[in-house]
Parts: C-alpha cells; structure tokens; sequence
C-alpha cells in the first residue's frame, strides 16, 4: 500500500473572478418554453406515483413496485453523510412532466422546441457521425429514439424503458429491480416510485456493438425532477459502449436528478458505460448505478461529472462470477458552489476476480471534491485483486478536496493496492509553462487536461474533445 | 540589444542582485561565469520574471520595451528564451501537443498536429532525440540529458531573439554537451539569436565559441573581457576576481 503526498502551493497574482459557469449559460443554460401535455402537481404523494403509473397504463405489478418505492422512500432518513441534502424541497418539484405525445422515430416528428433543444446540443449531428443508435429524453420522456437497421436486425434492443415495458415485459420480471432493490437507499426508492423513461439495453449472445449507443438526458422545465431508470443486459459473450450525455437550464431554482441504472453483464460479456454530465449549478445529482459482472465478464465504468451543485455517485461492481473484472474511471471538476462527492464501490464476491479505480478530481475557485470508495472483499472471493488510485488537483487556496477510501478485506489471500495523491499546481510549474509564452489561465488548462488525461484518453474521440474544451472554458473563470 | 541595467533582486529580503548591468547583442554568445551563489541564476530566473524574485532596482530593456513591466509569458512573446537549469515536469502533456500549442499561438498559425509534427522531427534530428519522444509527457520521467535536450529543443521551435542557457551544460556527457551546442549554434546562425550562457565550467566554450566572457561575484559583474577571460578563469579560479 503506497501514499504519497505532494504539497506545493500556486499562489495567483490576481485575484479569482467568480463567473458563475458564464459559458455554460450560453451553450447549455438556455430553455425553452415549456409545453407539457401532462404535468402532476408540485410535490410527492399516492395519487401523483397513481397518476404517472395511469399515465404510462402500466402492469398492476409496477404499480405495486412505485407505491412500494415510495413508502420506503418515506420511511427512509436522508443520508446523513456525503453533502448537504437539507436544502432540497421534496415538495416544490414536479416529479413527472410528460413534453410530447410518444416518441419519435424521425428528428421531423420531434416538437420543434424540443429538436431545436437537441439541435443545439449537437445530438442529431453527433448521430450521423458516429453512433450507433440515440435516445434524447426531455423531462420526464424519451422524445426521440433511433437504432441503426443493422442492428435491431442482429436482435439488439435499444429503447425507452417504458415502451421495453410493455414490448419486452419477460426482461422486466426477471431483471428490473433486482441489481438495485427500492430499498438500497432512499434515492433509489424514491426513483423506484416515480421513474420514468431512461433506457433499455439489451445485447443478444456474442453481438459485438462497435459505436456507442447514446442517450441524452436533458432537463427543461423549472423546479423538475428527473427520474430516469436504464436496464443493461449484455447477453454471454456480448460487448458494447453505451454513452450518456446530461445537461440542464440554468435557473436559480433547484432540479433534481435521481436515476437508477441497473447493467447485467453476462458470462464473458464486455460492457462500457460512459457518463459526461454538465448539469447546471441548480441540479442536486443523486445517482445509483450499479452492475452485476458474471464469470470474466468485464464492466468498465467512465464517469465524468461537470456541474451540478451537488453530485453523490458511485458506480459499483458486484464480482459476481469467477474472474469477473470490474474499472471505475472518474473524473470530478467541482468549481464554485459545488461538491462532487464521486467514487467508487468495488465487491469482490467470486474467487481471482480482479477491479480497478481511478479517480481524478479537480477543485476549483471554491469548489469541494471528495472521493469515497469502497472495496469489499468477502470471504468467499480467494485471490482477489484490487488497485485504488485517487488523485486530487486543488488549482487554489479557496477550494477542497477530501479522500474517504474504506476497505472491508475478509480473505486473507487478497491483493489490495492503493494510491491516493493531492498536489496544488506548484509555482515552479506555472512559471516554466509560462515562460514558453503561455499566459496563466493556458497554463493552468494544461496541466488539468494533463492531470485528466489517462480518464479522457479512454473516451471516444468526440467526447475528449468536448471535454477538454469544457475545462477549457471553466478555465476561462478560474484566473483574472 | 538586451540591456539590463542596475537591477537589484531581493529573495525574501536578501539582496542577490546588486545592480548588474549587461549588454547582450544579437548575434552575439555571452558567457557568464562565476562562483556558487554568485547570482548567476538568480539574473536568469529574474530577467524570465520568476514571481519569487523581487525586483527593487533597474531595468531590462527589449527592442524599447521594459521586460520588468511584463508577465513570463509576455517576456517571451517579445523574443526571451529561457533554458531552465531544473525543467518541470507536467504529465498527461505530450511533448508535440505542447509544443503546438506554443508554437502556433507564438507564429498566430493554427498548424495540424500532422503538419506540426513534421517541422518538430526536423527539430529533433538537430538534436538527435528519437521521434518518439513526441508522444511522451514533457519531462515526465526523463534523464537529466534529456531534459536539457528537450530545453534546446523547444527552444529551437520558439526560435527566440534571445536565449538564456541557465547551467545548460552540467550534467551532460560530452555526446549530449556536443549536441546541445549544436543546437545553439545552428539557431543562432539561422537566426542571428543572441545567447547568454551560465556555465561553471569552460567546457561548453569548447563548443560554442563565446564573444563575450563576464564574470559574476557577490552579485556584480566585476570584469568583462573576451574568450581569454576563460582561459584566464580556468587557471587561476574565481580568486583573483575578488575585493
């Protein structure tokens, strides 16, 4: 087990100005009018949960599975650990927000509104060049969803968990609900009650999907809740790339973003989630995800979390099967007025399975960053194999960064690495960048796209330059 | 013409610098020798704008522009170069990105990473440093050779006015100093780039052949002469320059 610190300290010469994310404003922070065709009333209770599940003429099963969600969601406590969830008003958010009538399969059959949201946003651009099928949800829906033929040919389903509902039901009886039970914890139940779209996945035996397949979860009206909940099956032998995108208005008024994303990888299946959200500085994240990993499958997580005024997501693995590998990627960028409490849960349950995280976290003007991790070796799990590495860049005096690694080892035979580091950017450093004729905001923008560097070299292409150049505007910010 | 003239520099209240005056042509190798402590690298840290060196006195003027009232980065823009004794390392930053950055915001060109990669392999021939450097994270893990190689390198892509060897020389074997004054003295040719280089050693004059030679104590110039200065230094050591 190795630890090494490194202290050095950057002093700016000019004081920080505090944009509040002055470029997010421009390119994310726009909405547009909202224009729902059914809209609860603010707040959570029986007849809202009754209302969504009418709405959506579910099975008396899921019904049955919200009300369940709910209560518990009532009985539960908030969390008393991670950030501060005292300020969230359960009562002022609309849970569910229905923004069109069904979804469409040509961009021409979206709203305009809506398209011209996801215009944008680049997303039917980005499709045509290089993804394989797309999901765009706007509030509470899925408004738009493609596939390329080739594939739903091959037996691959990618869809709206609502219409997988009622199109796949026999994939619901035996996987919803079961990586991620409503009782996890209180966001998790509380999604269980009033989850609504999100995505279906389901990759038959042995298909290999080469582009990802992207969803994009955008969040337009005031004081929304979204509660979107995604199913994952990667059949034996499967691999495939799913990516998602988030971003919202900004408003001075709180949102709520509480998914559930449950992946099965099976027996030899290869499975990739990747996350680049950028929620406004309104939205309080709280995210379960977590995946099943069955004998040498492998599931690799890549999480990069912008934005938001609170974030608490941990991607987990459950090592299931016999050598089952399970990677956590993470990057945090928490800049002023937000905490990015990121990390990790690794368990080792199936003997010689092996896992690796990676945590990268940047603070900035104020910002507060925390890793919290967890791997867990049970007794049952011989030789297994585990590497922790948590990285933390604090660009200045005002900012934070906490480290909250736990390991729970029961078999002795475990191998369990960890790393953590903290550096500040050393004056030596910014003045050697400088004097190449660099100015200090470069400067600075190099050594974090420096610092992040192993996590976005694992993104595709688009998304690396993407979000390089979102530190590159957050960077814009960060000196005088 | 860089002329500095009676600059004072304080670290945390002790003076270092006490009133160095110095005129370096282009086209022209200064040398500046002198004892541990002397100041040497103080000068060179200072005329680059280190933000811990503080500059009580003087001026350093640049083609009409005072480099005193200007940031590094500034400083460099206006044709300074400085070769740092000890270079940072910065990971996850590979060499040619870096370097494209710097050179196309220098030139206002917006070369592609393929076309800039060409011009950098020329740079690197000079040198002798193998292409794959190019992908590997500046200064991450390299030798103290290496290092010093990757200065005159990126210094042969800033193509400065004026460039500032700060101990360039120590450390490297003979093949590496042969290099590295090869460098130099390529770019200078091309050029017409002065360069002022700090060295404990007459070494390195072997290889670059000096115009000037000044001689540093106590954070002074106390003489000046040419090539026979060395010479002179290298017999009789730093003593005679004394009081």
């Amino acid at each position: 087990m190795g630890r090494k610190q490194v202290q050095e300290t950057y002093k700016t010469k000019k004081s920080n100005v505090g944009i509040v994310n002055s470029n997010y404003k421009a390119k994310y922070g726009f909405n547009v009018p909202e224009n729902a065709v059914f809209k609860t009333k603010r707040g959570l209770n029986e007849t809202v949960v009754r209302q969504i599940s009418e709405m959506k003429k579910e099975p008396k099963w899921m019904l049955d599975f919200r009300l369940r969600g709910l209560k518990i969601f009532n009985e539960k406590v908030l969390p008393e650990w991670g950030g501060n969830l005292k300020n969230i008003d359960f009562d002022n958010i609309y849970y569910y927000l229905k923004p069109s009538d069904g979804e469409g399969k040509n961009w021409a059959d979206v709203p305009m509104d809506i398209k011209n949201t996801f215009d944008r946003l680049g997303i039917p651009e980005a499709e045509k060049m290089h993804l394989a099928g797309v999901k765009a949800q706007f509030d509470s829906e899925v408004v738009y969803g493609s596939l390329m033929k080739e594939l739903s040919d091959e037996g691959i389903i990618f869809m709206g968990t609502d219409e997988a509902l009622k199109k796949h039901p026999e994939f619901f009886e035996q996987y919803f609900g079961k990586v991620i039970p409503s009782h996890d914890n209180k966001f998790a139940a509380l999604n269980s009650a009033v989850w609504s779209g999100g995505s279906f996945v389901y990759i038959p035996k042995g298909a290999k999907v080469k582009r990802p397949l992207q969803a994009y979860f955008r969040i337009n009206a005031i004081n929304m809740g979204q509660f979107e909940r995604t199913l994952i099956i990667a059949d034996e032998g499967s691999e495939a790339h799913y990516v998602e995108g988030c971003t919202a208005p900004v408003y001075s008024a709180d949102s709520l973003h509480s998914a559930v994303v449950e992946v099965i990888v099976k027996k030899g299946a290869r499975f990739r989630y990747t996350t680049i959200q950028n929620w406004s500085n309104d939205v309080y994240n709280l995210v379960t995800k977590r995946a099943r990993v069955e004998e040498d499958g492998i599931m690799e997580w890549i999480d990069g979390n912008l934005g938001s005024r609170l974030t608490m997501k941990y991607p987990s693995c459950y090592l299931v099967g016999e050598r089952a590998h399970g990677e956590v990627l993470s990057i945090a960028y928490a800049a002023e007025g937000q905490h990015q409490d990121a990390g990790a849960k690794m368990f080792h349950i199936a003997p010689n399975t092996t896992s690796q995280i990676i945590s990268k976290s940047v603070s900035v003007r104020g910002g507060r960053s925390s890793y919290r991790g967890m791997v867990n070796v049970s007794p049952s799990s011989d030789n297994a194999k585990s590497r922790v590495e948590c990285d933390a860049l604090i660009l200045d005096a005002d900012s934070r960064s906490d480290t909250y690694p736990v390991m729970k080892i029961d078999n002795s035979s475990a191998n369990i690495e960890h790393e953590a580091t903290v550096s500040k950017i050393g004056e030596e450093k910014m003045f050697y960048l400088m004097s190449r004729g660099l100015t200090e905001q470069e400067a600075m923008g190099l050594v974090v796209s420096g610092f992040i560097e192993p996590i976005v070299k694992e993104l595709p292409l688009e998304y690396a330059v993407e979000l390089n150049r979102l530190i590159e505007l957050e960077m814009e910010g960060s000196v005088g | 013409m860089l002329e500095i003239k009676n600059l004072h520099v304080k670290i945390d209240e002790n003076e270092i610098l006490k009133g160095v005056n110095l005129s370096l042509a282009e086209n022209k190798v200064h040398v500046l020798m002198g004892p541990n402590g002397s100041g040497k690298s103080t000068l060179a840290q200072s005329l680059m704008g280190h933000p811990g060196y503080e500059v009580t006195e003087g001026s350093v003027m640049l083609d009409g522009k005072n480099l005193l009232d200007l940031e590094p980065d500034e400083r460099s823009l206006a044709g300074l170069y400085l070769s740092f004794q000890y270079p940072s390392e910065v990971p996850g930053v590979t060499i040619s990105s870096f370097l494209r950055m710097v050179y196309n915001k220098r030139n206002k060109e917006n070369l592609s990473p393929v076309k800039f990669r060409k011009l950098l392999a020329e740079k690197m021939k000079v040198l002798g440093i193998d292409e794959s450097f190019m992908t590997r994270y500046l200064n991450e893990g390299f030798s103290g050779g290496e290092k010093k190689r990757m200065e005159i390198l990126q210094m042969l892509v800033l193509a400065p006015k004026f460039a500032i060897l700060d101990e360039t020389d120590s450390g490297l074997d003979i093949d590496a100093l042969k290099v590295v004054s090869h460098g130099v003295n390529v770019l200078k040719e091309q050029t017409g780039m002065g360069v002022l280089v700090i060295t404990h050693y007459t070494r390195i004059l072997n290889y670059i052949t000096p115009d000037f030679v000044h001689v540093m104590k106590d954070g002074i110039i106390v003489k000046s002469g040419g090539k026979e200065l060395a010479d002179e230094l290298e017999s009789q050591g730093y003593e005679p320059f004394g009081e």
